[in-house]
């Protein structure tokens, strides 16, 4: 019974979740925490950390560690597909409805609308990113001294062959790593 | 589109390979995407693309799992949707399982945070590029409202820390009123062909 009750607990996760990312570690901490004490206050903050550090969604992630905590590889898959089930059942939904309709002059419209707000959102997220990058966890200062500078170089210098020879951006990544354990074993 | 095993195939592992690196989760998934299947594999267009990041962000769950959903959707139906999904959950349900065995070695790894922290201002580079470029279109169609909603939207966002939730649904009634506006200029012009833009 407990793969019933992971389930639905993670369902409840992802069906009220909108807008992903930060907006669903209320929620975890709400049903793994205070509802079904399945870890303490303290495991959560480094499951937490551990999601952010690790690729892919935050939900998806702590699903996985704490299926994994309480009822092994089973219930890790158990959380996983339940944290999942309420976006497959209403994107597909909408997937249909969208290429259905997409053509009509109202859908049109609203999409015509959206699309800028999309891309100011996108943005907002890569400057709040940026500014943790380069100024770290106290955020934007004009004191220019706090700037990490081998994440400045990194960033200039991904932006350029970004825009210059339009790699796949999963190099750009994968080399800022390496970049980064360079630098540390220049500085160490 | 023919689905034949080589399509389901290559979606399997353009989003295997995409979600092993989308660290920190949400937007950092649409550039990768965008990259693959609008530049590489041109199987979905460009605004389609903005359009589909839309939808992921306005329906429950992770935005990566329901970008993922809409573009396995587009190109092979239900059962390319089913998997594109499995393509993302893996990769994070097979690390997550790994690190939390060993996960206090790992937190305190000096070399593993300073790759991650390197990463972060690589993942920001990639966003602001992709950024720039979907900018760049949408101020060269030259409508004011657009660029006013980008600002505003932006500002909203960034600053005033607004639910994302309430922007679009802004922008949704924005984008009804035009319509609504838009067909009653067309019935005082019935003689003239609609113009659908």
């Amino acid at each position: 019974m407990i793969y019933l009750k992971i389930f639905l607990s993670f369902m409840q996760i992802g069906l009220f979740s909108i807008g992903g990312g930060y907006a669903a570690i209320p929620l975890i901490q709400n049903q793994v925490v205070e509802v079904n004490h399945w870890l303490s206050l303290s495991t959560f903050t480094d499951l937490i950390t551990i999601a952010e550090m690790t690729p892919g969604p935050i939900a998806v992630n702590s699903a996985t560690f704490v299926g994994l905590q309480i009822a092994g590889l089973p219930g890790a898959i158990i959380a996983t597909l339940g944290c999942i089930f309420p976006s497959c059942i209403i994107v597909s939904i909408l997937a249909y409805v969208y290429y259905k309709y997409r053509n009509l002059s109202t859908v049109q419209s609203v999409l015509k609308s959206l699309r800028p707000a999309i891309v100011a959102l996108i943005g907002s997220a890569g400057l709040s990113i940026l500014i943790l990058a380069l100024w770290g966890e106290n955020g934007f200062s004009f004191n220019f001294t706090d700037i990490n500078f081998s994440s400045l170089f990194v960033f200039v210098v991904g932006i350029f062959i970004l825009k210059k020879f339009k790699p796949n951006p999963i190099y750009v990544i994968g080399g800022s790593g390496i970049l980064g354990i360079i630098f540390y074993f220049i500085t160490y | 589109m023919k689905h034949n095993f080589k399509t389901y195939i290559k979606l399997f592992t353009s989003t295997f390979y995409i979600s092993a690196f989308t660290f920190g989760g949400g937007f950092v998934i649409i550039p990768l995407m965008r990259k693959k299947f609008v530049e590489d594999l041109k199987w979905i267009e460009e605004e389609e693309m903005i359009d589909l990041t839309a939808i992921a962000q306005s329906s429950p769950g992770a935005i990566a799992v329901n970008a993922s959903i809409l573009v396995g959707y587009r190109v092979a139906g239900l059962l390319g949707a089913l998997i594109t999904v499995l393509g993302t959950i893996l990769p994070p349900l097979i690390c997550l399982s790994i690190i939390s065995m060993f996960y206090t070695a790992f937190k305190n790894n000096a070399i593993v945070s300073a790759a991650l922290k390197s990463m972060q201002a690589g993942v920001a580079a990639v966003i602001i590029d992709v950024v720039l470029s979907m900018g760049n279109d949408i101020i060269k169609q030259k409508s004011i409202l657009s660029i006013i909603i980008l600002i505003i939207s932006f500002i909203s966002v960034y600053f005033f820390k607004i639910n994302v939730i309430y922007i679009i649904i802004t922008c949704i009634i924005l984008g009804i009123i035009q319509a609504f506006l838009n067909n009653r200029k067309d019935d005082h012009n019935n003689d003239l062909p609609k113009n659908i833009s």
